[in-house]
């Protein structure tokens, strides 16, 4: 029995058009032999939690480059909660200063990557995380 | 080292240059360069200021006119906004770049679910008539120019503008705004899109038209090789998207029954300084020559000032790095520098602290300082066009040329820039480009100074420019104030002319206009659009 491919969700939440990093992502992602979906942009939270769900991803991820990175996950996380979807795996890229890493691991973001994160990082990570 | 790829020998030497755009480069060049090319200088470069303005528009150059320096600049709220301007003109800056908020940008109020963490952060918040009034208080509207960056509601914002001016006494033929209004870039590059390529390329049209006739200081698209290239294309494809995309809005303007000459000469172009300097000045130069040659060859544009590439040349965002930030600050002045030695008219910098968050006071202030240091000290406004003749400069603009050209014809032959936008041809190809060089960066085969070469040593703390969460709770509160306020009626009348327009092919600006005198909001008028227009669907390539 051949096992079952990663699959990922990469989802654009909010109004930020600013795709290079998501696009390169999931082209990595892709190389490395998981199954990757991308939202493409201006996705609400909600759209991309249900997308997660009708694909029945094991990682969502998001890419913010905005600065509104801890609005967005504030709300994810919560929907997750409520949805009883603990066992997906959340990762979040884009501009995050430093300081704002430990705020987004309390919300229980798994994987944070600023931008300039090594693609086998990325990776990696997932491979040792997700629950596929 | 850096953006171009290095194929070396022992002991460091360099065997091969292979530039971004696939030139490669000599290690030195000779007369018989500029035979192998078949150069001519009346052909290929002539004097300054004379066609095909490979040199300068100017004859003269920087010695009869600085540069205009335009630091992207907005955030929070109008009066935040506001106090922002006056800070960058009291310093010297000689033109304003509105940065408009993320909900403004793609037509929502700030009251929307979609604006939700977002009012404010990346710009100024703008939702009617009265914030803009609030933003301009006291900048001298017939002096100033105002670069406007907003694209999906660009004819929106082009109006308020307009009303604004109107409002404080100043009359319409006195302004000079200069809205991006590149729609297809932000289809292939930036993303803030709301309606399908050809409604949303009909509304440039729409503006370019009504500017033609109403507003004869104002640029009314700035065309934005800029955002493709930051998204991954080549400095070659950069300039022939660039100019394929200029030809898709002339075609609109020009199947409405005007000539080319009437209104291109009010074009004018966003375009990237980030990359290897040699292959960035001689782009700027192919540039210049190739749209003027264009012009003439295509549309029989003769008006030598029509000819003209005017344009902002600066940023350069992706090259700014997180890692080690201090020397974002040194990036920025090599730029600035090719800037300078491309003959840019205006230019704009990324600040050092890019990579982080929008420029801080202290940031915004640094790199208008590195644009006064290079003019006012250490001699670049000498002499025009300080590079020209030189044998590997004359060669290196000429190969660009030849690639800008192989690139326009790849477009030409999927069938124009409106075809390969909407197939997501385009896209595909940065997408694809981007992928390619972040592998190169990572595995060392481009060099990146503080990234992956000489990493050593602590990065500095950046301060960041804070946003403020109370710039959206007021103007959520301004803006139902507003709503009760304003003559309601007015504004519902005017909405309804506005969505007939629309619907009837009619050109939307007056109807814009008169929206925007009765504080109708952005987000009323983006959405009339949305009704009649529908929305964009992505073709998510990657």
């Amino acid at each position: 029995m051949t096992e079952r491919k990663i699959r990922v969700l990469l989802g654009k939440p909010g109004v930020d058009g600013h795709d290079r990093g998501a696009k390169v992502v999931a082209h990595a992602m892709r190389e490395a032999g998981m199954e990757v979906i991308y939202t493409g942009l201006h996705q609400t939270v909600a759209s991309i939690l249900n997308q997660a769900i009708q694909e029945d991803v094991d990682v969502i991820g998001l890419s913010i480059m905005s600065g509104a990175h801890i609005p967005i996950c504030k709300k994810l996380m919560g929907m997750i909660k409520e949805q009883g979807m603990e066992n997906k795996l959340v990762a979040v890229g884009g501009v995050i200063p430093n300081r704002d890493i430990p705020i987004l691991e309390k919300m229980g973001v798994a994987g944070i990557f600023p931008g300039g994160t090594h693609f086998d990082e990325i990776i990696k990570f997932i491979r040792e995380n997700a629950s596929n | 080292m850096g953006v171009a790829t290095y194929i070396k020998g022992e002991k460091d030497a360099i065997n091969e240059v292979i530039l971004q755009s696939g030139i490669k480069i000599k290690p030195s060049y000779t007369p018989e360069d500029l035979e192998r090319i078949g150069f001519d200088y009346e052909e290929d470069l002539g004097d300054p200021g004379e066609f095909p303005f490979t040199r300068s528009l100017h004859p003269s150059g920087y010695r009869s006119r600085n540069w205009t320096t335009r630091q992207y600049t907005g955030f929070g709220t109008p009066e935040e906004t506001n106090e922002r301007f006056k800070l960058m003109i009291s310093h010297g800056q000689t033109g304003l770049n509105v940065a408009f908020d993320l909900p403004t940008q793609m037509g929502y109020d700030s009251d929307d679910e979609m604006a939700e963490g977002e009012v404010g952060r990346v710009g100024m918040a703008v939702d009617s008539l009265r914030d803009f009034e609030i933003a301009f208080k006291d900048i001298q509207l017939n002096r100033i120019g105002s670069g406007l960056t907003i694209n999906a509601v660009a004819p929106v914002i082009l109006a308020m503008y307009q009303s604004m001016a109107e409002k404080f006494g100043y009359k319409k033929t006195e302004i000079s705004a200069t809205p991006q209004n590149d729609i297809l870039k932000e289809i292939v590059g930036r993303g803030a899109w709301i309606y399908p390529v050809e409604p949303a390329v009909r509304l440039i049209g729409d503006t370019i038209e009504y500017a033609m006739k109403e507003l004869p200081r104002c640029n009314p698209v700035s065309v934005c090789g800029y955002h493709i290239r930051e998204s991954g294309c080549t400095p070659a494809q950069e300039i022939s998207y660039a100019l394929m995309i200029a030809f898709a809005y002339i075609d609109n303007v020009v199947a409405r029954g005007y000539q080319a000459e009437e209104f291109v000469g009010r074009f004018s172009f966003n375009l990237n300084v980030y990359g290897n300097i040699w292959e960035t000045v001689a782009k700027f130069r192919a540039a210049r020559k190739l749209w003027a040659r264009l012009l003439r060859e295509r549309y029989g544009v003769r008006n030598k000032k029509a000819l003209f590439l005017r344009g902002i040349f600066g940023g350069g965002g992706s090259g700014m790095t997180k890692q080690q930030p201090e020397n974002n600050i040194m990036r920025g002045a090599y730029y600035a520098l090719a800037a300078a030695l491309s003959g840019a008219q205006t230019t704009a910098l990324c600040s050092f602290d890019e990579a982080y968050t929008i420029p801080t006071e202290r940031a915004a202030l640094l790199s208008l300082r590195t644009f006064q240091i290079l003019m006012d000290e250490i001699g670049l406004r000498d002499t025009v066009d300080p590079l020209g003749g030189s044998y590997f400069m004359e060669t290196l603009t000429k190969e660009m040329e030849e690639k800008i050209v192989g690139e326009m014809e790849k477009i030409e032959k999927v069938g124009g820039m409106v075809e390969a936008v909407s197939t997501g041809y385009v896209q595909g190809e940065v997408a694809r480009q981007a992928y390619e060089f972040e592998k190169k960066l990572q595995d060392g085969t481009i060099t990146k100074v503080g990234v992956n070469k000489y990493t050593e040593g602590v990065d500095m703390e950046v301060e960041l420019h804070e946003y403020n969460e109370e710039w959206a709770r007021l103007q959520i509160e301004r803006l139902g104030e507003l709503k009760k306020e304003r003559d309601n009626k007015a504004v519902g009348v005017s909405l309804k002319a506005l969505e007939g327009a629309a619907g009837d092919k009619k050109n939307v600006m007056p109807y814009l206009v008169e929206c925007s005198r009765h504080y109708a909001t952005v987000g009323e008028m983006a959405n009339v659009f949305r009704d009649v227009f529908g929305e964009y669907i992505e073709p998510g390539i990657f």
